[in-house]
């Protein structure tokens, strides 16, 4: 199936998805899918640069926030829409992606995520101590009072915007997969020197990677500070976006697309149906022990328990 | 503002306290990092441990932090070879430390950040200490008892695991095990045994730099991923592996978290961690005595 | 500057902290000789071939290939110019399968004028397993291959970079006598190609058999290079490998 023909699949899927759905009575469905589409932009986001290229990021949270703020930023200084929101908070977190790449990506890969996990806790303080959008006391993104598309909430439309985004997202990450680039990507994974020695341009091929990985983090969050109208750093940089983001992919299934897709449905879903019954903390807890079973036993996650069957049926 | 002789001074003093402090966390780093190439990046939920474990028992009991921290350094010492044998067999083994062992790792610190939030909750834990309000004065200079005391016996620590790594058959295997593991086999010593005993060891040392954390500044589950920059950057700073040079490069760093605090402000802490890791790897990755 | 020379290289020095694995080398290859490089371990066989290839920078001295200074040429650089290695452990890409190992270095380290149309990719990669004897492996797993096999691919992902000078390290090491043949057969074949080939090996009767000429490396120092015949015999030579 040629990227145009899935590109065109997908968008319809998502665009039915929002329609059909609209019919939904239940208020909570559309907040639950949307927080579950939410990590299904991030998981394939990270598994672009974890699965595909084999360099963790530990900074997810950092990049969600990035694509969040910069929303409000622009909120604050021209009462922007959101459409402005989503690409300029894509923008920046990839150029911050490109920034901590272009630092880190010449080392090898565990300073790469180390300085991604330590940027997180640096970006932190510094949104905490930024007055202009909030500091640690928050900050407001009202809602527009005309809902667009005739739609009844402001969640409906945003839900419908998540669903285009992730639909964007698998997209871009099932295009980069398929293609040449893709297959450099995967030599720098199975064996960087090796490749760099075979001709891939691993430096560049890295950083691009990780742009395009870090754009689409950011992108997750550009919604975000609509969804409670209301936004403040330890919730943007909540630790969960940060285990979920590896967890998801490290779950379904890191060498394809279809991976994050799986395992941001399930486990996703699973923490919104947990959620109303264990706090959060619990919650968090069950993510990582379930990333600790799975990295250790099962490292081809749910994908690779359907590979290793396909394969076995074969013969 | 104001230079004044004494505020300088007490920048200096704090500086260098907190950096022994430093070296303490970080020494342990140097080993599973430096000379076992293994990316521990849970060490700092360790250390934590360390610090939760300190506050229980001088709740509980109120005996002196540090005292507890070394009498409980054996069941850290245990933890850190169960978790060496399980990162050895599921990865190291397989070739797979670099993805697969970071994600583990990052596990294993996201878990124990989590279970102490649920069992203490993310109110702030302090210890205290006989001497924690404590502080001696020459002249315009402070000597903060609740640094100074975590000073010495890090110093003590770093000191020994220094002596015991140069002077003793085990220590010398470990060193040796970072360079050349085909020789370490045919002198009859298994490298895994000796890799699991260092690590274990590294673990320990965890274990104690958490009650000098605690006895130093009041601590919550969160913090521990603050100090994950800073062990590292120290390890870097310290040429990978190099115990003086851990000592050297926590000092470098105490020095300057020190005069950021008192010059620009306590919060932007973390962030001269990461600057100076950064800056170390970008233009002197061999750290400052340069291998 | 020799117009005949593809490979030149000049009082190359590689130092690792205090020690010196190479010092002041000199080594030349003429376009499609045939090189054996020998010397005891640790002599620096390895690290000459990491500064050539460009994974180790060299503190001193100049490396020209074709004429020109390749010196802070990044890796993949230098392969796209012709200048192919394999590696002494091999590094197979171990999520793809051997033909697919093979489409890496034919998409990445074609020269412009030799880009292949997509097409033509897999008869290509499958024409280079024929050559080493893959063929009926292409569609295995390349991690869970036997070693001499990924020896082979090994070589054959070198030979598909279409290098014009094929550094060979340690092919060989640890393989049955039949299996060294199997290697040695692959390696001379690359002559007819015109490609140039440095082998480095401590299985001396390929060397023998396969070397127009000989260079003996020991502590980091060129001590011998010439006729297979007269190194061999050169008493400096005897001596590094057999001790005083």
């Amino acid at each position: 199936m040629s990227n145009q023909v899935f590109a065109a699949v997908t968008l319809a899927v998502a665009f039915a998805l929002a329609a059909v759905t609209q019919l939904v009575p239940n208020e909570y469905f559309f907040t639950a899918a949307y927080t579950v589409l939410l990590f299904v932009i991030l998981a394939t986001a990270w598994n672009i640069l974890g699965g595909y290229t084999g360099y963790v990021n530990f900074g997810s949270a950092a990049f969600f926030a990035i694509g969040a703020y910069t929303t409000v930023f622009f909120y604050n200084a021209f009462k922007a829409p959101l459409a402005v929101g989503v690409v300029a908070g894509t923008l920046v977190a990839g150029l911050a992606g490109l920034g901590l790449g272009y630092l880190t990506l010449r080392l090898r890969g565990v300073f790469f995520a180390i300085a991604s996990l330590a940027l997180s806790v640096v970006l932190y303080i510094f949104v905490v101590n930024w007055d202009y959008v909030g500091g640690a006391r928050g900050a407001y993104v009202l809602q527009p009072r005309e809902i667009p598309f005739g739609l009844p909430r402001y969640i409906h439309v945003l839900y419908a915007v998540q669903l285009v985004m992730a639909a964007f997202a698998l997209v871009v990450a099932r295009a980069i997969e398929k293609s040449t680039l893709g297959r450099g990507l995967a030599a720098i994974r199975d064996d960087e020197l090796a490749a760099e020695c075979s001709g891939v341009p691993t430096l560049r091929l890295k950083i691009f990677s990780t742009m395009a990985s870090c754009a689409l983090m950011g992108m997750a969050g550009t919604t975000f500070p609509y969804y409670l109208s209301y936004i403040e750093p330890s919730s943007a940089f909540s630790l969960s976006y940060a285990v979920n983001s590896i967890a998801m992919p490290l779950i379904g299934g890191m060498m394809s697309w279809m991976g994050p897709l799986i395992g941001a449905v399930l486990l996703g879903s699973v923490q919104q149906l947990v959620q109303v019954t264990v706090s959060s903390a619990w919650n968090l807890l069950i993510v990582g022990v379930l990333l600790v079973l799975f990295v250790t036993l099962a490292p081809n996650g749910i994908m690779g328990w359907v590979d290793a069957w396909r394969r076995r049926k074969g013969r | 503002m104001e230079v004044s002789w004494a505020l300088l001074a007490n920048a200096v003093i704090a500086g260098l306290l907190l950096g022994g402090f430093y070296a303490a966390m970080s020494v342990g780093i140097s080993i599973s990092f430096g000379m076992l190439d293994v990316v521990n990046i849970a060490h700092p939920a360790f250390i934590i441990l360390g610090s939760y474990i300190a506050y229980i028992v001088n709740d509980r009991f109120g005996f002196d932090p540090i005292v507890v921290s070394v009498a409980v350094s054996p069941l850290f010492f245990l933890l850190g070879m169960v978790l060496y044998r399980v990162y050895y067999i599921c990865f190291e083994r397989r070739g797979q430390e670099s993805l697969r062992g970071l994600a583990f790792f990052f596990g294993i610190l996201f878990i124990t950040e989590v279970a102490l939030v649920l069992i203490f909750g993310v109110d702030y834990r302090m210890v205290s200490s006989r001497y924690g309000d404590v502080t001696w004065r020459l002249g315009p200079v402070d000597f903060p008892m609740r640094l100074v005391v975590p000073f010495l016996v890090a110093m003590v620590m770093v000191v020994g695991v220094q002596l015991f790594l140069t002077h003793t058959f085990f220590g010398r295997a470990v060193l040796a095990v970072a360079q050349d593991q085909l020789a370490l086999r045919l002198m009859g010593v298994n490298p895994v045994r000796v890799k699991e005993l260092a690590f274990a060891l590294s673990i320990a040392t965890a274990g104690v730099a958490g009650a000098f954390l605690i006895v130093i500044q009041p601590v919550q589950p969160a913090i521990g991923r603050e100090f994950i920059g800073l062990v590292f950057a120290v390890c870097v700073l310290g040429g990978m592996g190099s115990i003086l040079g851990t000592l050297l490069g926590a000092l470098v760093l105490g020095l300057a978290e020190s005069f950021t605090s008192t010059f620009f402000g306590p919060s932007w802490a973390p962030a001269v961690s990461f600057g100076l890791l950064l800056a170390t790897l970008a233009f002197r990755p061999s750290g400052l005595l340069g291998r | 500057m020799m117009a005949d020379t593809l490979l030149e290289v000049r009082g190359v020095t590689k130092r690792f902290g205090g020690f010196t694995a190479l010092e002041r080398v000199d080594f030349i290859v003429r376009p499609g000789e045939r090189v054996g490089l020998i010397g005891p371990n640790g002599s620096g066989k390895s690290t000459l071939v990491n500064c050539i290839a460009g994974t180790l920078r060299n503190e001193e001295g100049s490396i020209r290939f074709e004429g020109r200074d390749i010196c802070g040429y990044a890796a993949h650089r230098r392969i796209r110019m012709g200048l192919a290695r394999s590696f002494q452990i091999p590094k197979p890409f171990a999520s793809m399968t051997v033909l697919d190992n093979l489409r890496v270095p034919l998409i990445y380290a074609a020269r412009k004028h030799e880009k292949l149309a997509p097409g033509r990719i897999v008869e290509e990669a499958m024409r280079i397993l024929a050559q080493v004897g893959l063929a009926g492996r292409a569609h295995a797993m390349s991690g869970g291959l036997t070693q001499v096999d990924m020896r082979k691919l090994e070589l054959a992902r070198a030979m598909a970079a279409k290098p014009k000078l094929l550094i060979s390290d340690e092919a060989m090491a640890g393989l049955s006598a039949s299996e060294v043949d199997d290697i040695l057969a692959l390696l001379s074949g690359l002559k007819e190609q015109g490609v140039a080939v440095i082998m480095i090996e401590h299985v001396m009767r390929a060397v023998m058999k396969f070397s127009e000429r000989i260079a003996v490396l020991v502590a980091g120092r060129k001590i011998a290079d010439g006729d297979p015949q007269v190194v061999v015999g050169n008493a400096d030579v005897i001596k590094a490998y057999l001790g005083e």
